[in-house]
């Protein structure tokens, strides 16, 4: 389904993405692990074609076809999307109008339906703006929200764990795990080995590129071992 | 000409500019029923002329037509408690013209009512339209004042609403003037509230400029008694070459006082140009005051997080815009 081959990101001449290749199967988690500052949040943005990012070098192969050259839109209407690792607020905007205009025809089938899939009841927020009023948390799960209502081919989930509480992730996690059973291939990218629990395959990041693939408990232990004791993380020789 | 005759004549042309208003209001995306209700109370009117004038019990209109426009006086009797929102229509169809409403307003003690006034102005190429208010808002009282205005495409308009309200002990003023439909043309809003002890005033101007419309708004809230609160907000956007200057003075005089100025520009467009000059000020050090204002262009992330949904980017753009005016 995706297919990055040899992705190269130079910005204000520093590589930031080195070499990259990663394929996500149709029908895929795929996790993707990586320190902070390891690049993570760089491929959401270089597949999604958000923050003006555009590779130096490689390509992005969706459906078969290159999509380096499409904007968020025609990407998004060729069912890809992205959740944010920080969402943006976006005042007057209601949670019920957000999930309608994610859904594909705009009208969001039982919205309801997918703010409870992710912890939240629908009587409190629907009708909320989902702007600084939100917590950080609260804001998260209703991107996830979106992301249900939208029903992509692939999502893009950038640290979906991050400010969640313990009690909310597990209820995340099966969101994501229903959302793949319902079709969706999923690129989760994170920071926790637990989250890439529910994966297929974890990829682990380093210094911009993907130094290994593998299970996800073989990648985790992986990642323990080396990752999370490595002083050079943005030096690839180092954790080789 | 015989007297009926003559009565008949009047009656005709008086339903028509009726019928006039009620259109334009319609076109301008209103709901006439409003305006065709017989049990809520409403005023409308038509350049200088009164053209409806149905008060309800606890509340008075009372009008005067004048050579360019109408004197108003509203009053809202102590303890009236008025279920429906009041609507007020004031209007000019022809292109040109001048209508001035001096208003009064006197909301006493205990009472409580919601005013919309609707300014509607279609085909305004050369119109004056002006307002000067004085609003008086008794002890323990709320008055909710929100002002749509719908203009025409040309943008031959000049409004000028100035107000100064005073806002009696535990009072609230709550008031929303919102001008999003059709050209801006030339906007000089003034708004001045004096609060009492423990009253509130929130004050929210939205307004979208679009081709050469110039925009003043003049938010200021004075707040001079012990625990007044007070909210200067304003949401303005703007494309082509509009030009826009908003002021929000916020002044804590009394202990407790809490006051806030909430300014949002947005320019949409490369010759557009915003400018903000919040003020704040305490004169009593348990007084507290803050201020944020946020001027530029349409946030990119905003604009990619409605993209990635399938949005294209004029549409996103939309939906923002459409957001930070609702």
């Amino acid at each position: 389904m995706l297919d990055v081959a040899k992705l190269e990101l130079t910005l204000n001449g520093k590589p930031i993405i080195n070499d990259l290749s990663l394929h996500v199967d149709k029908g895929e988690i795929h996790g993707i692990l990586g320190e902070n500052g390891t690049g993570k949040t760089t491929i959401a943005n270089l597949i999604m074609g958000t923050n003006n990012y555009k590779p130096t070098a490689g390509k992005i192969i969706f459906e078969g076809q290159d999509i380096s050259g499409l904007s968020v839109s025609q990407r998004a209407q060729k069912g890809i999307t992205l959740a944010w690792q920080e969402p943006a607020r976006v005042e007057g905007l209601t949670v019920r109008d957000y999930l309608a205009l994610s859904s594909r025809n705009g009208q969001a089938d039982q919205p309801e339906r997918f703010l409870l899939m992710v912890g939240l009841e629908p009587a409190q927020y629907m009708d909320r703006d989902i702007d600084a009023t939100l917590s950080g948390g609260e804001r998260k799960r209703i991107e996830m929200a979106s992301v249900l209502a939208m029903r992509p081919k692939l999502a893009i989930l950038d640290e979906p764990d991050s400010g969640i509480d313990i009690v909310a992730l597990p209820l995340l996690l099966n969101s994501i795990i229903e959302m793949n059973k319902q079709g969706s291939s999923v690129l989760l990218i994170t920071h926790s080995e637990r989250v890439t629990e529910i994966s297929h395959r974890v990829s682990i990041l380093c210094a911009g590129t993907i130094i290994r693939t593998g299970p996800p408990s073989e990648s985790s232990q992986w990642f323990k071992d080396n990752c999370q004791t490595c002083l050079h993380i943005n030096e690839p020789e180092h954790t080789n | 000409m015989s007297q009926s005759t003559l009565t008949k004549m009047i009656g005709n042309s008086v339903e028509k500019e009726y019928q006039g208003m009620i259109d334009a209001y319609e076109k301008a995306g209103g709901d006439k029923r409003v305006l065709q209700t017989k049990d809520v109370a409403k005023l409308v009117v038509h350049e200088n002329k009164v053209l409806a004038n149905d008060p309800i019990k606890g509340l008075k209109i009372e009008t005067k037509e004048t050579k360019s426009g109408v004197s108003v006086k509203l009053t809202v009797e102590e303890g009236a408690k008025i279920a429906r929102p009041v609507h007020l229509c004031f209007g000019l169809l022809p292109k040109e013209g001048l209508q001035e409403i001096i208003m009064k307003v006197d909301a006493q003690d205990n009472s409580q009512v919601s005013v919309i006034a609707h300014c509607i102005f279609p085909n305004a190429v050369k119109v004056i339209h002006k307002m000067d208010a004085d609003i008086e808002i008794g002890a323990n009282a709320r008055f909710d004042y929100k002002e749509t205005h719908y203009h025409g495409e040309d943008g031959g308009i000049e409004v000028i609403p100035k107000a100064k309200v005073k806002v009696g002990k535990g009072g609230i003023w709550q008031s929303t003037f919102a001008l999003s439909q059709g050209m801006v043309g030339k906007l000089d809003y003034d708004f001045e509230v004096f609060c009492q002890e423990k009253a509130i005033a929130e004050l929210t101007v939205k307004v979208y400029g679009k081709g050469n419309d110039d925009i003043k708004v003049w938010e200021k809230i004075h707040l001079n008694g012990a625990g007044a609160r007070g909210l200067a907000k304003s949401r303005v956007v703007l494309g082509d070459k509009a030009r826009a200057e908003v002021r929000g003075e916020t002044y804590g005089n009394a202990p407790y006082a809490r006051g806030h100025v909430d300014c949002i520009e947005l320019v949409n467009g490369t010759e557009a140009v915003a400018r903000a000059i919040p003020i704040v000020s305490v004169t009593n050090d348990k007084a507290k005051v803050t201020h944020e204002a946020a001027i530029g262009s349409i946030d990119r992330k905003q604009v990619e997080t409605l993209m990635a949904r399938g949005l294209d980017e004029d549409k996103a753009v939309d939906v923002i815009v459409k957001g930070i005016l609702r």
